[in-house]
């Protein structure tokens, strides 16, 4: 049993199905529509997996004009539209209704053109994040967000979600790399918003659709910045006995103008099960920052001198620099396997608010307090330059009643960023899963001008129906679409 | 009629539910350094001087927040205090425009304002954490938020950034900040032309020497290198390794020359001056055909995807025979009329949105931000 409620789907819709299915087999061509309930089924959800519902129909499209094909036919139909990437949302963003249309751009996975002299690449959306960097990286560029996911999740998706990873500290997110894109509106006309100009337009529709979670239309190309990738890299790994002081440590170095391409941060909680995991040589400590710096070895020797003394000022359990890569690597293992290593002992539920840098000691103790009222444990790993903090909180899945706990739980986490100065997610976007406490962060009125975004985009409200905006605020248009 | 000076957001949100109420054109002057000659004579200027101040600068977080009239200059100089800096250089427009006033945060963010450190840093955009704003009707709104990561519902502070007022009149904006390069050194290689420089910026944009500017103006092109001593050293060593020695401008000498290529002083004066984004491998083409055609006096920045032309042929048209073929984009800063944006899906989207943001059509009417 879950508690994010969905919309009843439209029962006029589910009863015209085969005609819906027929328009869209119509009009594209053989093996673009899957209807068959046994295949739908492959849609039901995304990487929030509590919640599943096949769709009415899914549409694999090759081509932008394919794309508006099959949009032209749901909007002539009033049926809803889910736009699908690689399925890795963490926030139910792709969670299809039982009487919507999904349309992937998983087939469109092309890399169109690389220019180095202007600095960008052109990609179909359906490319995965990792494949860009690997079509550059041979002439030393590299693209800069890095999701956990970017070895699965698409470009699509990246924009859709404007995405961030361990990295954005120095590089920013989606919307910092994102020139262009060509969009497909909810009526199937397509638009090219940007481009390679750095100069960009004075209203900036780009900038509006770049998280706007599918709410807005459908992008199927991008046009990307691309950066020299850096000269060398190297981590130093710090210890620390409190929170606090941990956090003093990240204030110190951001403040001492070195500013390290990523400060990552796990508790003993996470380290325990991450070492079991990984022996990766972890002290066993109540917090543990990874920290790197790039460029050439002088520098990065300068760099790592000045977090030293910022870090041996602390008076840290342990201060440990990389001198090889293959130490480098053993630092990092631990920390990119703290996702699957939860996993491995644990259900768990991953949350993503910000903080204010200043107020992360605060935020931990305060979780540590929640977890104790709710009788879920929490293991934190998150990046702790920016603030984005990923706690995870662990229950057990099959155990009756669990699973509303861990929700009330992350609910109060949430409250609790947005209380700090911060906001109810980072990275992973809000969905379904945030979709309720949007209240929390915006007025009435906030809110509204934003649905008034999407009415000018998308008047009849189809496009990835139920996420972002909660339910009941949303109501009135949703019914007034029908 | 008398200018609008609100002192508290509450009194500009007031103000603008009057003159919605009653259609009243308003002119969003912010610090007043730019001449905003396109709206009809009758609106009333709204100038944001009396709300300034800094409400929050936490530099272990990189963050600052500060009114929409708050000075530059002020935020510049607590920033310095702390060797921070913010990183998108907005350019001052006093010089070429040759008005007065003092440019304000707002302002700068209102104008999407991004100085030559643009190739790197990226534009007040890519810094822009948060607004708060008093939309068309005099709601109070606010979007984002003051911390680094944030996707929590629409982004609409990036909307209202580069809207030059016509989405609503920012009363708040949130930025990060960054450290501020403890060197910076400038290679002058003179005796090049446009097609030349280009090519040093190209090349020299794809090391990973970070190159915090790259600007060519009176056949001398320039590139800016930033950093720890220990890494200015190193990046100097590299790229005079790979294209040759150059003349070196250090400390007060090479930040006045970035000063002035960002404020484009060398345009200064009166006549038609426009700004024109290209790729850089089209900059030379677009400098050479505005050249032959107008007699028009052209610089470039951002690695030649900025390129300023100043000359007394540089009308609309010629201008957009010029840029057209390649993509470009042009803006008339001074002394000329803007061609009107194509009608198409893109500019019927902007249209419905400041339908939505501004019912009335009282904010900066009749400006054309396409």
């Amino acid at each position: 049993m879950s508690t994010i409620a969905m919309p009843a789907p439209d029962a006029a819709l589910l009863a015209r199905k085969a005609t819906i299915v027929r328009a869209l087999t119509e009009a594209l061509p053989g093996g673009t529509v899957i209807s068959d309930p046994a295949e739908t089924r492959v849609y039901e959800c995304d990487a929030l997996t509590a919640y599943r519902c096949p769709p009415l129909a899914v549409v694999l499209p090759r081509s932008t004009e394919e794309v508006a094909a099959a949009l032209r036919v749901c909007h002539a139909h009033g049926v809803p539209v889910v736009p699908r990437g690689a399925g890795t949302s963490l926030a139910g963003g792709a969670l299809p209704t039982a009487d919507s249309v999904i349309i992937g751009v998983a087939r469109m996975n092309a890399v169109l053109e690389a220019d180095f002299d202007n600095r960008f690449v052109r990609v179909e959306t359906g490319a995965t994040n990792l494949s860009v960097t690997g079509a550059i990286a041979d002439d030393g560029f590299f693209y800069a967000p890095d999701p956990s996911s970017q070895l699965a999740c698409t470009i699509a998706g990246n924009i859709a979600m404007n995405s961030g990873g361990a990295h954005c500290l120095r590089y920013g997110v989606t919307a910092n790399n994102l020139l262009g894109v060509r969009l497909v509106t909810i009526d199937g006309e397509i638009v090219e918003l940007g481009g390679p100009l750095l100069e960009g337009p004075g209203i900036d529709l780009l900038a509006v659709l770049c998280g706007s979670e599918g709410q807005l239309g459908i992008v199927t190309e991008a046009t990307l910045r691309i950066i020299p990738a850096p000269e060398g890299a190297r981590p130093a790994l710090i210890g620390f006995d409190s929170a606090e002081v941990a956090g003093e440590c990240v204030a110190g170095i951001i403040r001492s103008g070195v500013l390290p391409v990523a400060i990552e941060y796990m508790d003993r909680t996470c380290l325990r099960v991450v070492e079991a995991y990984a022996h990766a040589g972890y002290p066993d400590c109540e917090a543990l920052l990874i920290v790197e710096v790039e460029g050439s070895e002088p520098e990065i020797a300068d760099e790592l001198a000045t977090v030293e003394a910022i870090a041996r000022a602390l008076d840290p359990v342990e201060f440990r620099l990389s001198t090889s890569a293959a130490e480098s690597a053993l630092i990092w293992k631990g920390r990119k396997s703290a996702f699957g290593a939860m996993g491995q002992i644990n259900d768990y539920m991953c949350l993503d608010g910000t903080v204010p840098v200043s107020a992360l000691p605060y935020t931990l103790r305060r979780i540590g307090e929640f977890s104790a009222e709710h009788g879920l444990g929490v293991a934190n790993v998150f990046h702790a330059g920016d603030g984005n903090m990923h706690p995870l909180i662990l229950f057990d899945a099959n155990a009756p009643g669990d699973l509303e706990r861990a929700e009330a739980f992350g609910a109060d986490i949430l409250r609790l960023c947005v209380e700090v100065g911060g906001c109810l997610t980072g990275e992973h976007g809000v969905g379904i899963e945030k979709r309720d406490l949007m209240g929390e962060q915006f007025g009435a009125a906030d809110l509204e001008m934003q649905m008034q975004v999407k009415d000018v985009f998308d008047p009849g409200w189809l496009l990835n129906p139920a996420k972002v905006f909660p339910l009941a605020t949303s109501a009135a248009r949703r019914e007034a679409a029908r | 009629m008398t200018a609008l000076a609100p002192t508290t957001e509450a009194e500009l949100a007031e103000a603008v539910r009057a003159a919605h109420a009653a259609r009243t054109p308003l002119r969003i002057a912010g610090g007043g350094t730019r001449s905003l000659a396109t709206e009809g004579g009758n609106a009333r200027a709204v100038g944001l001087a009396g709300l300034a101040g800094v409400r929050l600068y936490e530099p272990g977080a990189l963050t600052l927040v500060a009114a929409a009239g708050t000075p530059v200059a002020e935020i510049e100089a607590l920033l310095a205090a702390e060797g921070q800096a913010l990183a998108f250089e907005p350019m001052d427009h006093r010089a070429a425009l040759g008005t007065t006033g003092a440019p304000t945060i707002g302002g700068a963010v209102a104008t999407n304002a991004s100085g030559p450190r643009r190739v790197l840093a990226g534009a007040c955009r890519d810094h822009l954490l948060g607004v708060r704003f008093v939309d068309g009707r005099g709601q109070v709104l606010k979007s984002g938020g003051r911390v680094m990561k944030n996707v929590t519902g629409l982004d609409l502070g990036k909307l209202l950034c580069g809207a030059r007022g016509t989405l609503g009149i920012l009363t708040e904006v949130a930025l990060k900040v960054l450290p501020a390069a403890k060197v910076s050194i400038t290679l002058a290689y003179s005796d090049r032309s446009e097609a030349a420089a280009v090519a040093l910026f190209c090349a020299a944009l794809r090391t990973p020497y970070e190159i915090a500017g790259a600007a060519w103006r009176d056949g001398v092109a320039y590139l800016r290198i930033e950093g720890s001593a220990v890494q200015a050293e190193h990046r100097l060593t590299q790229l005079r390794a790979r294209f040759g020695a150059a003349e070196m401008l250090e400390g007060g000498a090479s930040a006045e020359l970035w000063r002035d290529l960002r404020d484009v002083k060398h345009f200064a004066g009166t006549g038609p001056l426009w700004r024109i984004g290209v790729r850089p491998t089209d900059a030379a083409g677009v400098a050479a055909a505005l050249r032959e055609r107008t007699g028009a006096r052209v610089s470039l920045d951002w690695g030649g995807a900025l390129l300023w032309a100043a000359g007394d042929g540089l009308t609309a048209a010629a201008v957009q025979g010029a840029v057209g073929p390649v993509g470009g984009r042009a803006t008339a800063v001074r002394g000329a009329e803007p061609a009107a944006p194509a009608a198409d899906r893109r500019t019927a989207l902007i249209a419905g949105l400041r339908a939505r943001f501004d019912p009335a059509g009282i904010l900066n009417p009749g400006l054309v931000v396409d």
